[in-house]
């Protein structure tokens, strides 16, 4: 049987189904994995959007990769406080982002503004880019594109 | 009418909930239908954010109802008389226009609605709020810049906005009525009274409309009716086509 850190990192390496580039640790998704005496294990994970879709498969996921982990009694708890932000995800996810095409999530500054600085075209990193749309082909993206190469590109918006 | 679910906290979320949900069943009929495919996406979008709050919301229902109902059971199985949503939201979408318009009545009162919420003494109606806060707030945006720009627009986009807001306006004062199951949620500290959303929100939408180049109609005409489930006729239509897959396979899954 494998140890907590074993599980956890097992679990937070399962790949997010709409951007299998990221796992739901990058994402910020996989908030706690616990066991108790019994063996049970406990995960919490919480939506990026309330209607996320991915949600249902992640769940499916993580039981199933729990259960060859040799822990066969688990619960996937969905909480949603606090609520998902995009200050969560780690640095290497961001990298991860900006790599497979997408421009990632600025961090907040201390007051929750954004902080001022331009969202990079992920393809020539021009910092001269304009929103083209609020909603893109996942919940969690907006669509802009890059006056400097002039390609539009996914941007992960800040949430 | 029979009471649908006992208990004034119950029907206070399940109010909530309806709304949410009928919201996001008739922007979801535009579907491959919106004018550009960038709004096609933000309407399903917005769609999508909408029924993820009413799932959270229908799931506190059954546990403050204690039903033990899921919620597909309220999704599906609840004829029109039994659904407690106001009736702004029911309504056609109409022309783009007329969507747009109800998108900003509405998305300008949810996001009040939720801000007031996320401080509720009920920590899973709080929980679901704060969540939508944030969904909500981009709902907003995205109906302001459009009347704004179909408002300020051509002498057509303005007329039609001019027309959608005329019919619109007067389900509007459904909105801030206050009654037992209101005040019950506000005694309690589960809800806001509904007045208190009122200046928040006729601050805002005055000043977009101002914007826009529109003037707030004036309406005697103040039709009431969708908490007790008294609903307008396009409402049957779009139950009856929402529930039909669940009414003819029941139990059905995917």
């Amino acid at each position: 049987m494998n140890s907590i850190d074993e599980i956890r990192s097992a679990a937070g390496a399962i790949p997010d189904p709409e951007m299998p580039a990221l796992t739901i640790a990058d994402l910020g998704i996989l908030r706690d994995v616990r066991v108790d005496a019994s063996g049970h294990v406990d995960v919490d994970i919480t939506p990026t959007y309330s209607g996320c879709p991915a949600l249902d498969t992640i769940r499916e996921d993580v039981e199933r990769c729990i259960r060859d982990q040799g822990y066969p009694d688990v619960t996937v708890r969905i909480v949603l406080s606090p609520a998902w932000t995009t200050d969560w995800m780690s640095e290497a996810g961001r990298v991860k982002l900006r790599e497979y095409g997408i421009a990632p999530p600025r961090q907040h500054g201390f007051d929750l503004t954004l902080l001022t600085v331009a969202v990079q075209c992920p393809r020539c990193e021009s910092s001269r880019t304009h929103e083209l749309a609020h909603f893109g082909s996942t919940q969690c993206q907006a669509v802009r594109q890059c006056d400097g190469c002039g390609e539009t590109f996914p941007h992960f918006k800040e949430h | 009418m029979t009471p649908v679910v006992a208990g004034a906290a119950a029907v206070y979320t399940l109010r909530t909930a309806d709304d949410c949900l009928v919201l996001s069943h008739r922007l979801a009929q535009w579907s491959s239908w919106a004018p550009t495919l960038e709004d096609d996406i933000a309407l399903t979008n917005i769609a999508l954010d909408l029924l993820g709050q009413a799932r959270g919301l229908y799931a506190r229902t059954a546990e403050l109802d204690g039903t033990g109902r899921t919620e597909d059971d309220y999704a599906f199985i609840r004829d029109e008389r039994e659904f407690v949503n106001c009736l702004l939201v029911e309504q056609e979408n109409g022309d783009f226009a007329t969507t747009i318009v109800r998108q900003l009545l509405c998305s300008t009162y949810q996001l009040a609605l939720w801000q007031a919420l996320a401080t509720s003494t009920d920590e899973q109606v709080a929980a679901v709020a704060s969540k939508a806060v944030k969904e909500t707030s981009y709902h907003r945006d995205h109906a302001t810049d459009w009347t704004v720009r179909l408002g300020d627009g051509t002498e057509e986009s303005h007329l039609r906005m001019e027309s959608a807001l005329a019919a619109l306006w007067p389900f509007t004062g459904e909105l801030f009525e206050s009654d037992a199951v209101t005040s019950e949620a506000s005694a309690i500290g589960l809800g806001p009274d509904p007045q208190a959303l009122w200046p928040e929100w006729e601050g805002y939408v005055s000043r977009v409309l101002r914007d826009a180049t529109l003037v707030v109609p004036e309406s005697s005409w103040a039709p009431t009716g969708g908490r007790q489930g008294l609903h307008t006729e396009p409402f049957g239509y779009m139950v009856a086509e929402m529930q039909h897959l669940h009414r003819s396979f029941p139990g059905a899954t995917w």
